[in-house]
């Protein structure tokens, strides 16, 4: 213990500050594999159609190679009578390329999200079976498609509503602290009469005149989303601004924006940082909730919420709650820990 | 010898793996004035928090016996029925030690009431009393007072109040005080002299300043990384030091380093009856003016240093950072090279920039923590000299860093890539110092240079700064309060109170006959008279 204690000590007196944060981020195992665990559904999510597509990857009809999963042709090239996209859930289609010569190879899980067969016997939703491993929502769609690709909407979402609040509130906050004084005190003000605005009645009236879609969600609530960032950025601002390195700075002749740029926003970061993968879950519950309430994403999409919606109005069909429960559960856990030890490796008062 | 009233026995601290004290042994006569002397980091603190066990998470062995008992091995319900009535303590910052939502009478009256079970009137009759022992004007009233309400050498006051309460038989001080202006320090050490005397008590002083143990107490222990290397009576260690580490320190009291001035040199930074104002809020729509520095009318001619001295609160350093134009002014004009620079373009002051340069107090603070020693210093360069190519800024950097004793050949390695908190206060004012002198400016402004760092390695920073100054025949503005300090590096010394100069003349012959009865108090103060 003690040995190893003064090693690594020694080892991080020589290791720029961002690296000991990464060294101390490291040494919180949970929050470490939290990380990579994340990365790699990410990964996952980002290649959703190679796992999980009607389309197959590879088709080969009658010495012709073609590949549907990027370039879907139409059921004339598999001998059909008509000039659309083939829906390889025909049983037409499926009897030519069960011809001697002519074969398919089918991705992982053969349903996309919104591929449905209309041949089934079972009404839906329909329990786990072969062919459905997760069963069927309402529609007939299959469960483990909709929860991979709506798992990715809630995902990417986040992503870009964590980004752009965060870009937004260091911005303003910035701005706030390091001038100061009037712009401050103006700017102050102007927030709080942006915060007092109801959002959720904002939300319900934007999406009674305008066509529901991802990006008039994501621009919404980017507007909302910086405020309480602001006011950490702002706070660290304000504080940095007044240190002697940055009077230092000052003397050496360079401008505000140098300033801002180089001395006062790297040593303000932290609670920007710490803050990210809160933020991020609080997106993904976000979204969940206005789609739950049916004000999110248009119809059709596939997406968390609408799952619970479907697993509310469905009781009996435990596979669609359950699975859901356990994807928004999993992700939230795996952000709150990669937090928590990013909130550790951050802290000052920590060697 | 009669029996010791407390004897420290091979004591030994240890934190985890590293030992903060090591084999520390010495004892207190009753009525003693002892003290433990060292830099930070020496372990002296510990040593004294160590006998009221106040030391949290630490492996102590030894013993430390108080009037023949072991603190040691006493029960925790002991120790809390001793502290506080029997060896009572005052710490460094005033501020911090009392409670800011208690009147100073509660907190004196809770003592009282805890230890010696008196009633509430009774107590606070007695707390009125001791407030007056202590000095402080209208003690009925200043009773009620809350910490913030008073000033820094009342709370002082008030702290030491609260610690003779229950009439200590051991009251331990711990740089008592360092964090208040000279003739304020003073004043507290006569007080607690006169209180000693009075009431017979044993003192422990925990300091670094050699002037304080000198003038005030018997005997003197010296404390060097967790060692005692010294003890002895205070005269005979100052006369005759042993070891080579008292030598070092006693050495370090700064030496006189200025070279003269020539006749002819023209002046570079002038001043007239500059102005400094604060508006503070009073109100919604009431503002104050608060005069921070009035009429300041100086000059400084190359290759001169100018000492401004004076206490927390004088303007000394708001008139600093008007001179390098980094304050705006109220009223008068700041000329640099007979140019003016207050409220100048910016493109003017932009230029000017190059030939003013600042250092600052807290190496720790005027660093940003996530930028390399090389980036530091360079940063100025790249704006300054936008022609030199990458490497040509680096070779000037790598030079200034070895001429401030940063570099190979010092036994500092790689010193471009690092970061600041790979290096100590000490390495890191010289960081600081040339990051300004890289620039080869042709006034810096040392805002309190070397008091943050301890005595020895004050010595050599200023050793640094007055070879540089020869070297490139800056002129330097010497902001400090240590009157020793500045006697050592001014040629001339500008005496500042209240915003106001109050006097100006050559070093020598201000030290030597000050004219104001405030300068001549704060010499006395200083020991230097």
């Amino acid at each position: 213990m003690s040995t190893a204690s003064t090693s690594a000590s020694a080892t991080s007196l020589h290791m720029s500050p961002n690296a000991r944060a990464w060294a101390r981020f490291k040494r919180n195992r949970v929050g470490y594999w939290s990380f990579w665990a994340l990365l790699a559904l990410l990964l996952l999510c980002a290649v959703a159609e190679l796992i999980s597509n009607d389309r197959p990857l590879i088709a080969r009809y009658q010495g012709q190679w073609s590949f549907p999963v990027f370039n879907n042709p139409s059921e004339r090239a598999y001998g059909g009578d008509f000039d659309s996209a083939t829906d390889w859930k025909d049983p037409f289609i499926t009897e030519q390329f069960n011809k001697p010569g002519n074969w398919r190879l089918q991705t992982v899980n053969p349903h996309s999200a919104a591929s449905t067969d209309n041949f089934v016997k079972i009404p839906n939703p329909a329990p786990p079976s072969a062919t459905n491993w997760l069963g069927t929502d309402e529609a007939g769609r299959d469960m483990v498609a909709r929860l991979l690709y709506g798992f990715r909407v809630s995902l990417a979402f986040g992503l870009a509503l964590t980004l752009a609040g965060t870009l937004i509130g260091v911005a303003i906050g910035a701005l706030e602290g390091y001038f100061g004084g009037r712009i401050d005190l103006g700017a102050q003000r102007l927030i709080e009469i942006w915060a007092s605005i109801p959002e959720l009645y904002l939300l319900i009236i934007f999406a009674s005149i305008f066509e529901p879609s991802l990006l008039l969600l994501l621009v919404l609530l980017s507007l909302f989303g910086w405020i309480g960032l602001s006011d950490y950025v702002r706070a660290e601002f304000l504080r940095n601004r007044g240190l002697e390195f940055v009077k230092a700075a000052r003397a050496l002749g360079l401008s505000n924006r140098q300033i801002i740029w180089r001395h006062v926003l790297p040593n303000s970061m932290t609670p920007v940082i710490t803050f990210l993968p809160f933020r991020m879950s609080d997106a993904i519950l976000a979204l969940v909730s206005l789609d739950f309430l049916g004000l999110g994403v248009p119809p059709g999409v596939p997406s968390l919420g609408d799952l619970v919606r479907q697993g509310k109005n469905n009781l009996d069909a435990w596979w669609i709650i359950f699975p859901t429960f356990a994807t928004l559960t999993l992700t939230l856990l795996l952000l709150t820990f990669i937090g928590e030890a990013l909130r550790d490796a951050f802290d000052t008062r920590k060697s | 010898m009669s029996k010791p009233l407390l004897e420290v026995d091979r004591l030994r601290v240890r934190f985890g793996d590293s030992t903060v004290v090591d084999d520390v042994s010495f004892s207190i006569a009753a009525g003693e004035k002892f003290a433990l002397v060292g830099e930070s980091g020496s372990g002296k603190s510990i040593t004294a928090l160590s006998v009221l066990r106040l030391v949290d998470s630490a492996v102590t062995t030894g013993a430390i016996r108080f009037d023949g008992e072991d603190l040691v091995t006493k029960s925790e319900r002991a120790m809390r029925g001793l502290r506080g009535s029997r060896i009572a303590m005052i710490f460094q910052e005033p501020m911090t030690a009392l409670n800011p939502l208690y009147t100073v009478g509660n907190q004196i009256g809770e003592v009282l009431e805890l230890h010696e079970a008196m009633r509430p009137n009774a107590a606070r009759a007695r707390a009125i009393e001791l407030l007056s022992r202590t000095g402080i004007p209208e003690p009925e009233r200043r009773i009620d007072a809350y910490p913030h309400q008073l000033s820094g050498g009342q709370r002082q006051r008030a702290m030491i109040a609260m610690a003779l309460a229950c009439r200590p038989q051991l009251l331990i001080c711990d740089e008592p005080t360092t964090a208040l202006d000279v003739t304020v320090q003073a004043q507290i050490l006569a007080l607690l002299d006169e209180l000693q005397a009075e009431l017979g008590m044993a003192l422990l002083f925990i300091t670094h300043d050699l002037n304080l143990v000198r003038r005030f107490t018997h005997r003197v222990g010296v404390m060097e990384r967790g060692k005692l290397v010294e003890i002895g009576d205070t005269a005979a260690v100052f006369a005759a030091p042993q070891h080579a580490y008292t030598q070092r320190l006693l050495a370090s009291r700064p030496q006189r380093v200025v070279q003269p001035v020539a006749g002819d040199a023209p002046v570079l930074l002038g001043g007239r009856e500059v102005a400094v104002s604060f508006a503070l809020k009073a109100g919604w729509f009431k503002k104050l003016q608060f005069v921070a520095v009035r009429r300041a009318t100086l000059q400084l001619r190359r290759g001169e240093t100018l000492g401004i001295v004076g206490e927390s609160g004088s303007g000394k350093t708001t008139l600093g950072m008007a001179l390098l134009a980094l304050q705006p002014i109220a009223g008068g004009e700041v000329t640099m090279g007979g140019e003016r620079i207050d409220n100048a373009a910016r493109d003017t002051l932009r230029r000017m920039r190059k030939r003013m340069q600042v250092v600052f107090q807290d190496p720790f603070a005027s660093l940003s923590p996530r930028r390399t020693v090389g980036q530091i210093v360079g940063e100025g360069l790249a704006l300054h000299q936008p022609e030199a190519s990458d490497a040509e800024r680096e070779a000037q950097v790598l030079a200034m860093l070895d001429e401030v004793g940063l570099s190979e050949r010092h036994g500092v390695s790689g010193v471009l890539n690092r970061y600041p908190h790979e290096f100590s206060g000490g390495q890191r004012q010289r960081i600081a110092i040339a990051r300004a002198v890289v620039l080869k400016p042709e006034v810096l402004v040392l805002d309190e240079p070397t008091s943050a760092l301890d005595v020895s390695v004050q010595q050599q920073v200023l050793t640094l700064l007055a070879q540089l100054q020869q070297h490139y025949g800056m002129s330097y503005v010497f902001i400090s309060h240590d009157l020793a300090v500045v006697r050592a590096m001014s040629h001339r010394v500008m005496v500042m109170k209240n915003g106001e100069v109050i006097e100006e003349g050559e070093s020598e012959s201000l030290f030597a006959a000050p004219q104001q009865a405030y300068t001549r108090e704060l010499l006395a103060a200083a020991h230097l008279a």
